[in-house]
């Protein structure tokens, strides 16, 4: 097959790339640019912080001996992942900027772009697995190494997106991946793994948020409060919170009976932050919206089945219940037992065993009634 | 992608070096001797040197001394400009403007939006025609509204991604009434135009040695005697402490031996060059009717464009799709000029020539040189239908 590699200019992508070209494929590596430099001009050693990753990625590609190009994306990725993270936070939840660039950049805009250039398939160094089915299809699956398992990010793919995925380092634990990467001669062998959300250069989101979004009604601020309504605190915006955040609250006074708070709640019209005792965080339903399959959609035979569902990117599995309602368009999910700090926006991710059946985004939580 | 013969069509990104000046370069490289050395291994090294510049002088009609060896295009725009500027301000600080087209190469542009930024110069970028070329009414105007205010004025001699040739001669005849010192980027034009510096009347003229087949890594300015400079690069005082640092004894005398046959054989490459430009053009309309040539439509001496640059957008396509698709079949062009992070830019040489971003973003240029052939140009007009197509789609 002709193959793109996206090569972030990490470990991860530089294996995945050489591991393509040993299964036989003809790979042509590719690095996106997400972030526009806005100088007119270049007055500094390092102009922008994607420069020595788009450096690390060109040598391994050098290495691996296979074509390199810069593919632009820039101005797809700020429309579709960037504003999308700042309006979620505006709207008081908490959005998934790496799922969100699965599913418009990576598997949409650059696959849409290399098949119609005449490549077959896109290879990312995500870990993830897929399984061929008998009927010809694929299924994705939770990878090997569970700790690094990335196949909650890809809970958005569709069966055409997964049909032109490759993920290479599936079965492998990381740990191989890097010894692996120094035996091929990649110099990213140790190059550390990146946590942060990309577009926030010094991994400071919320001072990034403050910025884009502090001047925007009605994100200047407001109040915490308790459940019974007591203003416990001021904040400078709703951004700044998470459903379950527990630390930065800055509130003077502990709590009567001396638990900690969490944030229970986020209105982001009056600004009001509700924080409470942890109890109170416990949800025992989910209604989401934008149902993704990937592969078969869960059908109505198995609608009402008992599922897993994770709720958070590296969070725990859940036993639930998972109904389509309306015409397909939402998911109601009962949950077995509570699961706590549950944040609208994030994506429910449903998996039977290690399979990934689909995702939908949170968008409202049914708390256990006290 | 594997074992497909090169077509080189990116002759004005670098060219190969050409075999005399391979041998004059080599011949020197297990030298020994610092051509600043007082002894006679240093006197071997800096009689190499010397007549390398005696070569180049005669070859571009100036005086030796004029000839000022550098590291390359970039440090020779950098030295001329950031020079000329420090230099003529320090003797009257009323002079802070300093003129240049809005096309220039980056090497002349980056160096004057720093001196805007840090060093209080206002620049003033003036506008081309639809074909690059610059507007001296404009020029005329901008100098005459304070002449006295006026650092220098910077116009290349031939534009590096459309090859439209600038009009030297005028820009010297308004700069110099006013004692304006004249910069001419030479770089691209060196080879492809007869160049002569004294006949031009410029005061100081950047070229290079990759771009003429010589080696990577040196280049020159030639500035007039008369002309103060302000040193850049401090040290031991070599190049009339313009240009500290030990001169790379080898590439000089490979330098000059390229400089010496460009210049030599510049009119029958011209006429070669100019037929392979007319059979390219012809070829790619052939393939792609639809496609827009940029700059002038021939390649000639005289006003026209540079007899190896041709340059075309292609309406629905991006240009680095193009790049990569003709790339994988062994053809070698250019987006315009490169970028260090490999980001592609809309050119600010086709927006200055009236083109919208998409328009700019949908451009290549295909260079030719002292190597290519009918071959070359048939293998493009093969490919090129093909690979038009299939990057219209990816645009979608």
């Amino acid at each position: 097959m002709l193959v793109v590699a996206a090569m972030s200019g990490g470990v991860d992508s530089a294996v995945a790339a050489a591991r393509a070209v040993d299964a036989g494929h003809e790979v042509t590596g590719i690095h996106l640019a997400l972030s526009r430099n806005p100088q007119s001009y270049r007055s500094g050693a390092r102009g922008c912080c994607t420069i020595e990753d788009s450096n690390d990625a060109r040598r391994a590609a050098d290495v691996i001996g296979i074509p390199f190009y810069v593919w632009d994306l820039s101005d797809r990725f700020h429309e579709d992942v960037v504003v999308d993270f700042m309006d979620t936070y505006a709207a008081g939840q908490t959005p998934n900027p790496c799922l969100r660039c699965n599913e418009k950049i990576k598997f949409a805009a650059v696959l849409d772009r290399a098949l119609a250039l005449g490549f077959d398939a896109v290879a990312t160094g995500h870990y993830a697995r897929l399984e061929p089915t008998a009927d010809g299809g694929v299924e994705l699956h939770r990878a090997v190494d569970h700790g690094k398992d990335q196949s909650y990010v890809l809970g958005v793919l569709d069966d055409r997106q997964l049909r032109h995925s490759l993920f290479p380092l599936g079965d492998t634990p990381k740990v191989d991946v890097r010894r692996e990467a120094a035996a091929r001669g990649l110099l990213v062998a140790d190059k550390p793994d990146s946590h942060d959300i990309c577009f926030v250069a010094d991994g400071d989101s919320t001072g990034w948020l403050r910025e884009k979004l502090g001047e925007r009604a009605p994100n200047q601020g407001g109040r915490i409060v308790d459940e019974s309504g007591e203003v416990l605190g001021e904040h400078e915006g709703t951004y700044g919170f998470t459903i379950g955040q527990r630390k930065g609250l800055r509130i003077g006074r502990p709590a009567a009976d001396g638990k900690p708070r969490y944030v229970l709640d986020i209105e982001p019209v009056s600004g009001t932050v509700t924080v409470g005792p942890r109890e109170r965080l416990a949800v025992e339903r989910i209604r989401a919206d934008r149902p993704r399959w990937c592969g078969k959609p869960l059908e109505h035979g198995q609608d009402g089945a008992v599922v897993t569902v994770q709720l958070r990117a590296h969070g725990d599995e859940h036993r639930a219940v998972v109904r389509m309602t309306g015409s397909g368009d939402q998911l109601d999910i009962s949950l077995l037992d509570p699961a706590y700090g549950i944040a609208p926006g994030q994506a429910a991710v449903i998996y039977q065993g290690s399979r990934v059946v689909g995702s939908a985004t949170i968008a409202a939580t049914e708390r256990v009634s006290a | 992608m594997h074992d497909v013969p090169t077509v080189y069509l990116d002759h004005a990104a670098t060219t190969p070096m050409v075999r005399a000046a391979v041998e004059a370069m080599t011949a020197h490289l297990a030298d020994i001797g610092n051509a600043s050395s007082l002894h006679a291994s240093g006197r071997r090294a800096r009689r190499v040197v010397e007549e390398s510049r005696e070569t180049i002088a005669q070859a571009l009609g100036c005086r030796p001394g004029e000839v000022v060896f550098t590291s390359g295009g970039t440090e020779a725009d950098n030295l001329a400009l950031k020079g000329l500027y420090w230099s003529r301000r320090a003797a009257d600080p009323a002079r802070r403007r300093i003129l240049a087209s809005a096309v220039e190469h980056h090497a002349v542009l980056d160096p004057l939006h720093w001196l805007g930024d840090h060093e209080d110069a206002e620049l003033e970028l003036l506008p081309v025609d639809d074909r690059g070329r610059l507007d001296t009414a404009a020029l005329a105007a901008s100098i005459e509204r304070d002449p006295a205010s006026v650092a220098l004025v910077s116009v290349m001699w031939a534009n590096n991604e459309v090859g439209t040739v600038q009009p030297i001669p005028d820009v010297v005849a308004l700069a110099a009434p006013h004692g304006i010192p004249v910069h001419t980027d030479a770089v691209q034009a060196l080879g492809s135009l007869p160049v002569d510096f004294a006949a031009a009347g410029v005061d100081a003229m950047t070229i290079s040695g990759h771009k003429v087949g010589g080696p990577l890594g040196v280049g020159a300015l030639v500035v007039r005697r008369e002309v103060e400079l302000t040193a850049l690069v401090h040290g031991g005082g070599q190049e009339r402490d313009v240009r500290s640092g030990t001169l790379d004894v080898p590439a000089v005398a490979g330098f000059a031996a390229a400089v010496e046959l460009a210049v030599k054989e510049q009119a029958d490459e011209t006429t070669r060059l100019t037929a392979l430009r007319e059979r390219l053009v012809d070829a790619v309309r052939r393939e792609v009717p639809d496609a827009v040539l940029n700059g002038v439509s021939t390649g000639s001496t005289d006003g026209g464009g540079l007899p190896g640059i041709v340059h075309f957008s292609f309406p629905g396509c991006e240009g680095d799709s193009l790049l990569m698709l003709l790339d994988a079949r062994g053809i070698e062009c250019s987006t315009g000029s490169a970028c260090s992070a490999g980001v592609p830019q809309p050119s600010h040489v086709l927006l200055a020539m009236g083109r919208d971003a998409d328009e700019a973003r949908s451009s290549l240029r295909f260079s030719l040189g002292h190597t290519s052939t009918e071959t070359d140009v048939d293998a493009l007009a093969v490919a090129l239908g093909p690979c038009v197509e299939r990057a219209r789609a990816a645009r979608g």
